[in-house]
């Protein structure tokens, strides 16, 4: 606690000098390594303008992030009444982040999406894990034209769909029911994932397939055994996407859930916690704070995987 | 090795069969999202010639009336431009920093993983939750962002842009639409990226490796290699941006809710407004329709550049 409250009241001077300090860091390991010459002086001030252009663009994409994770602990009166938003003049408080977890919905929020989620995972992989192996290994043209129709409805948009939608979900009765989400999501899940997949599968060596069917499996043993274990790492990421695809959907959740403890992330936190006119802004920055920052690092880890599948998939198998 | 009471099977016939097995693997995903898909966007066209609202469940069969409504419709009509407008502009400025940040991330540099966890962060969190941060910079009284420009000396008693201590972003025309474009440009840059950069890395490291040998600098392998290769790449990157934003009303739900007046309002938040909260189903679904062939033609055409960029 007094180590966050140290590092709040001092953000920005923290962040230049840590800067500062892996700069002249690296600095110093290349002078170490190829000696302080004026060629490796001159490598340093050619290679600076990139850096450059990388800090300007890191700066934008954080900067909101950077406003969130300041505000999140100030109290009313350091926020509102004397303006003053970059630096602390009292002393940072927990007290909002307490309310956001005690006061309001946003556990129901998480729990919510989770289930919605994990839900989702599940019917888009049993959908889509051997949809996207016919079409990688098994249909021929014909497959490939179901592709393209599939990949077609991938680009409808909600926009176009949630006024039929919602008549359908109230007289199914499911309006308010995270199971209208469930049920709807896989919409776009399942080609997304179907076109991922699609490419991962490809990676896998037909030789092994065949040496499996040699062996006395049939086809269906043969995906079971020989290639999903195979493509394990590419499931993992299409999983990872397929959540945080259904975390980011918005226009579905706003439709079809009006009831405020039924509610997901994506439509509570930016409806909930707001009373008519009265924007609680501190749990507001902190809400969305504590969401994105897991995401980013899920995004960041498995994007390597995403552009694998991404290329695999596009290149004619 | 199969044996002949194995071929006489015929269960073990069936799982062996390419087609059988293929039609079964296929046909459940494909029967769901077409019932998914298919039936609602039935439904919308039907819709879209009926008179059905919320409370009235009955579909009667009105024509064109709910068409020639919306277009004699004004105020859709310049949701209809905000639409097209907004898009437009904001895929300039998605392409052009987008290339950029994939020549920058398929390099190798110093603090690269960092600095693509925080450039991913945008694009990573859910929309609705990331325009709350922007809401929050334009908020009209407490913004940083006006707290900087007041600093430096843009905004004041003697400022530059303005005498007042705030530019209220989100409550005068232009600005508020301005900062709608840079908040969709913000959060779509890293998608249009990742695609331009699974474009790059998938270029034959052979033809780089000649180009090198052949003496070709970095920015003659840029302008006359990498670009031409990865032009279909781009293409679909652009389109698909495009389709997205077309289709997505949320940063302007929670910016400014079509707000001032009708200055941001879009097609798929004015149908919402229209249909969902106003109760008119009939007249929502028409707007939404009227999108469509736009982005059918869209689609059409990117689904030609990727076949083309396939058969090279």
């Amino acid at each position: 606690m007094a180590l966050l409250i140290w590092i709040l009241q001092n953000f920005w001077s923290l962040l230049v000098l840590s800067f500062a300090t892996l700069v002249g860091l690296r600095i110093a390991y290349r002078f170490r390594k190829y000696g302080a010459t004026r060629a490796e002086l001159s490598h340093i001030l050619r290679r600076s303008p990139f850096y450059l252009v990388v800090l300007i663009f890191c700066f934008f994409a954080a900067a909101p992030f950077m406003i969130m994770f300041l505000h999140s602990f100030k109290v009313d009166g350091d926020l509102y009444r004397r303006p003053q938003p970059f630096i602390y003049r009292q002393d940072p408080t927990l007290e909002h982040l307490e309310s956001l977890f005690t006061n309001t919905a946003y556990l129901d929020f998480i729990r919510n999406s989770v289930v919605v989620g994990v839900a989702v995972v599940i019917i888009t992989l049993i959908l889509a894990l051997p949809a996207a192996y016919a079409l990688a290994r098994l249909t021929g043209r014909w497959g490939e034209r179901a592709g393209i129709l599939m990949f077609l409805v991938y680009l409808v948009p909600p926009t176009l769909l949630f006024i039929p939608m919602f008549r359908i979900v109230v007289m199914l009765g499911l309006k308010d029911s995270p199971l209208a989400l469930i049920v709807v999501y896989p919409s776009f899940t399942v080609p997304f994932s179907m076109w991922l997949l699609q490419g991962f599968f490809k990676a896998v060596p037909p030789e092994l397939e065949e040496a499996a069917l040699v062996d006395g499996y049939n086809r269906v043993e043969a995906f079971l055994r020989v290639v999903l274990p195979l493509s394990l790492p590419g499931i993992i990421s299409t999983i990872v996407f397929t959540f945080t695809l259904t975390l980011h959907e918005f226009i579905y959740a706003l439709v079809f859930i009006t009831n405020t403890s039924r509610r997901t992330l994506s439509v509570g936190v930016p409806t909930e916690l707001i009373l008519g006119d009265v924007y609680f802004w501190q749990p507001l920055l902190a809400a969305a704070l504590i969401i994105a920052i897991p995401v980013g690092f899920a995004y960041n880890l498995f994007l390597d995987s995403l552009v694998q599948g991404f290329t695999m998939g596009a290149v004619k198998g | 090795m199969a044996s002949a009471s194995d071929v006489l099977n015929p269960r073990r016939y069936f799982m062996d069969d390419r087609r059988f097995v293929g039609v079964m693997f296929l046909a459940p995903a494909l029967l769901y999202i077409l019932l998914l898909v298919g039936l609602p966007f039935l439904l919308a066209i039907a819709f879209g010639f009926s008179d059905v609202t919320v409370g009235n469940t009955e579909l009667n069969f009105i024509g064109f009336d709910n068409f020639v409504a919306v277009w004699e419709n004004d105020i859709f009509r310049q949701v209809f431009g905000n639409t097209v407008m907004f898009t437009l502009v904001s895929q300039v400025f998605i392409l052009i920093f987008a290339n950029i940040l994939a020549i920058i991330f398929t390099q190798e540099f110093t603090g690269k993983w960092f600095a693509r966890f925080i450039f991913i962060l945008p694009w990573a969190t859910p929309v609705s939750l990331a325009a709350i941060g922007w809401l929050w910079m334009f908020d009209t009284k407490y913004s940083p962002i006006d707290y900087l420009l007041l600093q430096t000396g843009f905004l004041g008693p003697k400022g530059i842009l303005s005498n007042s201590r705030n530019l209220y972003w989100l409550a005068n025309p232009v600005l508020s639409q301005i900062s709608v474009i840079f908040v969709q440009v913000w959060r779509m840059t890293p998608l249009a990226t990742v695609i331009l950069m699974a474009g790059l890395s998938s270029i034959p490291t052979d033809i780089l490796d000649q180009a090198e040998v052949d003496g070709s600098r970095f920015m003659r392998t840029l302008l006359q290699i990498k670009l031409p290769l990865i032009l279909p790449i781009m293409v679909i990157a652009l389109l698909f941006s495009m389709i997205t934003m077309f289709g997505d009303m949320t940063v302007v739900y929670v910016l400014t809710r079509g707000g001032p007046v009708d200055y941001t309002r879009i097609i798929g938040l004015y149908s919402f407004q229209i249909g969902i909260e106003g109760g008119n189903l009939a007249q929502g679904a028409a707007m939404a329709l009227f999108a469509f062939p736009l982005l059918l033609a869209l689609a059409l055409l990117m689904l030609r550049t990727a076949s083309r960029a396939e058969v090279r």
